[in-house]
């Protein structure tokens, strides 16, 4: 029993730093910023800052779900941006310009991210590329593939299907909201409700003893890369139904970077084994809440940047266990 | 002969580090045109006393002198200019330049301030066929056998005029025909004038090549003979340190197999690389020692059987029938477990806890929609830490942060949670206390007691001896022998490594 809670403290601490992180962001907010934590039902709508934060951070937090499994087993994915950019050209032109159903759209959209990663798990697991290169064919060619089904131009689409991915609520709670709790559920039901959260952080922690343990570490890296294509291919519907429009060129622009930077912030080891799902989405919810946060508090957008990059860095000094050390010493 | 100058001599080396005396007081004399082996255990201090003589460390105490000169190089690189030239035993070469570049590189020759290409690769090629060998100097080197990387390496000392070569078990990536042609190639060096210094793990080859053998052992030169003088079981036994009285005690002919238990795993002609064919079988509650030097295909025996490496032909058979071991999940399908030799690289998974590193392999044979829940794993867990006395606080520990010994007693419970029925362990006593070690034998016997058949690797005789109801002994990439019953002692198990029962 006792050890069954040292378990879940210890998996509770993977996410630590990125719950303390979001623990200090909300205690700054309730000193400094005047109504943060006020929510308001409009219309049968729930609204606030609060809201608001979860609603804009549920892109990056879809990414780094999936980032945050590809990590573990030792990998990375720089390709989910433009993934991202695909799934929502893919869903954009198969409504616009081919008069498909939504539904058609949306299951078209996900079946390229599944393909994305797909080709990204082949080239990590089947042939052995290093994880940095092959993911970086396609996040160059990937926006390409974009800008080639989307013709170089925005398409626009207004369909009450797609509108309401971004847009749409349900019982008064915003949808971005829900998919990516429902992201959440669904990866924790997969990873820790199967075997093959633990087949990851075996693969991702020693992966020739993996191998030699019976564990298939090919599929479970080209599963992880499916995962994280799907996860992408999601958030590039959030992204496109936001704007209502497919942007091949910026749409989840530089995002991985967020995802790496959110995973990482909830836990997991840059370099695979342990990962957290929770953590991934703590992160992300930070980055977003510091954004938002900034926002509020009419920091200049020129500024923005650096100030992000500031609490980043104390952030993951507080992670280091060098820097812990050395003042644990002091 | 008798004469001849010394070339390199070394007097009274010391090397002291923590704890250990590498080099004690070691000398060493290389005469100009020999062949001259280097031999000794893994910590006798070969590697340090060649290390001394080539400037990669400086030892505590003594001198080296070529050709009478006191020397102190204080790299390799100036050793080198003094005319030493080492070859380790990983090419340490440029890969993507080419063999030409990689023979001649920061000595072209140069025309008009340029690098002349031309020139170089006649020079190239010059080298090469001195060496007896025909390669495409322009190929980049890692594109090239590793047998003629080697002798680039080779053609790069001897470009330098070296004086001296030494040899870092240059054979051990080889195959038998780049063996000799890497032998050839030494052979005329010498002939040459060229002292040679050669390390070698295989006994075999001293004989081939070598004129004298130096044998070392705890950072002491303990004997220092003419190779035609000294027959393989005495070299063995100064190497291990072991009497000659005891070795020669005892000339019990090999007793025939006793056991006539049903075999479990039948292993026809394995075969990889240079090690191999191999036959041998695994029988329903024995438990068979495969003894022998360090690359001797030990392991790599065991690996193949497992799968961790695929061998090139031979088949697997399992209760008769054959079976496919590769990749290891395959075999472990078929009841085939591997403790695999180095443990941290292979085996345990250090940010996983203990309860599921050893839960890990039921698992991955049930598949990841099977989960074993949490709990099970825990009293699966439990039940090991305390069958193997496992010293941790707990099974949520980490298991990197356990102690060897213990982290060796994890895996092995992974293994003994699959149940499988023939259970290979390499090495699995190596480097843990003398404890753990007991109760590691002991369990060999109890497994054995419930009908698994086992294969037992260590480099301890005695161990094998205690452990092991029959021994198959391996030298240089085949079976040198098989004892059983009582002729399993530690006298006839180093004849066979020794390789004297083919003479007798």
């Amino acid at each position: 029993m006792r050890d069954s809670a040292r378990a879940a403290v210890r998996a509770i601490g993977r996410a630590a730093p990125a719950a303390a992180a979001v623990g200090l962001l909300l205690a700054f907010n309730a000193a400094f910023t005047p109504g943060f934590f006020d929510l308001a039902v409009a219309d049968g709508r729930l609204a606030g800052s609060l809201v608001d934060v979860v609603n804009r951070g549920a892109v990056v937090a879809l990414l780094a779900l999936g980032m945050a499994l590809v990590i573990a087993t030792g990998g990375v994915d720089l390709s989910v941006g433009a993934v991202m950019a695909i799934a929502g050209a893919t869903a954009a032109t198969l409504v616009a310009q081919h008069g498909a159903s939504p539904w058609a759209a949306i299951a078209g959209a996900l079946a390229v991210g599944a393909a994305a990663g797909a080709f990204n798990g082949a080239l990590v697991a089947g042939a052995g590329v290093q994880p940095i290169v092959a993911t970086l064919v396609l996040m160059v060619a990937g926006r390409g593939a974009a800008q080639l089904l989307t013709g170089g131009q925005i398409v626009t689409f207004n369909d009450p299907v797609l509108n309401f991915i971004d847009g749409g609520f349900v019982a008064g709670v915003p949808m971005p909201v829900l998919i990516a709790a429902g992201a959440l559920a669904l990866g924790l039901a997969l990873t820790r409700g199967t075997a093959l959260g633990l087949f990851v952080e075996a693969t991702g922690d020693n992966e020739r003893a993996a191998r030699l343990a019976g564990v298939r570490v090919r599929a479970v890296k080209a599963a992880a890369y499916v995962l994280c294509g799907v996860a992408a291919s999601v958030a590039g519907l959030l992204a496109a139904s936001d704007i209502r429009a497919a942007d091949a060129n910026n749409a989840g622009l530089y995002l991985e970077l967020d995802a790496i930077l959110a995973a990482v912030l909830g836990g997991t080891a840059l370099r695979g084994g342990r990962f957290s799902l929770v953590g991934a989405v703590l992160g992300a919810l930070f980055i977003q809440g510091l954004t938002t946060t900034l926002y509020l508090h009419d920091v200049s957008p020129n500024a923005t940047l650096a100030v992000k990059a500031g609490a980043v860095l104390a952030v993951c000094l507080a992670v280091s266990e060098r820097v812990r050390a050395w003042v644990g010493r002091k | 002969m008798v004469d001849a100058l010394p070339l390199l001599e070394a007097r009274g080396l010391v090397k002291v580090y923590p704890g250990v005396r590498a080099l004690d007081g070691a000398d060493f004399t290389l005469r100009a045109g020999e062949v001259h082996a280097l031999m000794g255990e893994n910590g006798a201090g070969k590697s340090t006393l060649i290390k001394a003589l080539t400037g990669a460390l400086a030892p505590d105490a003594g001198e080296v002198r070529l050709g009478g000169r006191v020397i102190r190089p204080r790299s390799p690189v100036e050793a080198q200019r003094l005319g030493i030239s080492t070859v380790y035993q990983e090419v340490n070469l440029a890969p993507n330049l080419s063999l030409a570049e990689n023979l001649l590189l920061g000595r072209q020759p140069r025309r008009l301030g340029l690098i002349d290409r031309r020139a170089v690769r006649r020079r190239a090629e010059a080298i090469m066929a001195g060496l007896g060998v025909r390669a495409d100097v322009g190929r980049p080197l890692g594109s090239l056998p590793i047998a003629v990387q080697q002798m680039a390496a080779i053609g790069r000392a001897l470009d330098l005029d070296a004086r001296v070569l030494v040899l870092d078990e240059p054979t051990s990536s080889l195959d038998a025909e780049e063996t000799a042609r890497l032998f050839g190639a030494v052979r005329s060096l010498a002939a040459r004038g060229m002292g040679v210094v050669f390390i070698t793990h295989f006994i075999g080859q001293v004989y081939e090549v070598c004129a004298r053998v130096t044998v070392m052992r705890g950072g002491r030169v303990v004997a220092v003979r003419d190779a035609g003088g000294l027959p393989r079981l005495e070299l063995v036994a100064l190497m291990l340190g072991v009497s000659m009285e005891e070795a020669r005690a005892i000339e019990r002919a090999h007793a025939r197999a006793g056991s006539s238990a049903e075999v479990a795993l039948r292993a026809r002609g394995l075969r990889r690389g240079r090690v191999g064919p191999i036959d041998l079988d695994l029988r329903r509650g024995g438990a068979l020692g495969l003894a022998g030097l360090l690359g001797s295909g030990r392991t790599e025996t065991a690996r193949m059987i497992a799968g961790a490496d695929r061998h090139e032909s031979g088949r697997v058979e399992i209760d008769g029938r054959s079976v496919p071991t590769s990749p290891p999940r395959r075999a472990i399908a078929a009841g085939v477990a591997l403790c695999p030799e180095d443990r941290k690289a292979e085996a345990i998974v250090p940010g996983l806890s203990v309860r599921e590193n050893i839960a890990l392999a039921v698992q991955a044979r049930q598949g990841w929609w099977r989960p074993i829940g949490r709990r099970a794993q825990r009293n699966l867990a439990e039940r090991f830490v305390r069958s193997l006395r496992i010293a941790t606080p707990g099974v949520e520990k980490p298991a990197g942060e356990l102690s060897g010994g213990n982290q060796q007693k994890v895996v092995l419970a992974r293994w003994l949670a699959a149940e499988p029925r023939v259970l290979l362990l390499d090495e699995p006593t190596r480097g843990i206390d003398v404890g753990a070690k007991a109760e590691i034998e002991r369990l060999v016997g109890d497994l054995c007691a419930r009908g698994v058949a086992v294969l037992f690797i260590s480099s301890e005789v005695e161990e094998v001896g205690r452990v092991c109801d029959r021994v198959l002994v391996l030298r240089d990439g085949r079976a040198a022998g098989e004892l059983s019953g009582e002729g399993v002692t530690v006298a006839a198990v180093m004849r066979l490594i020794a390789g004297e029962g083919e003479r007798a």
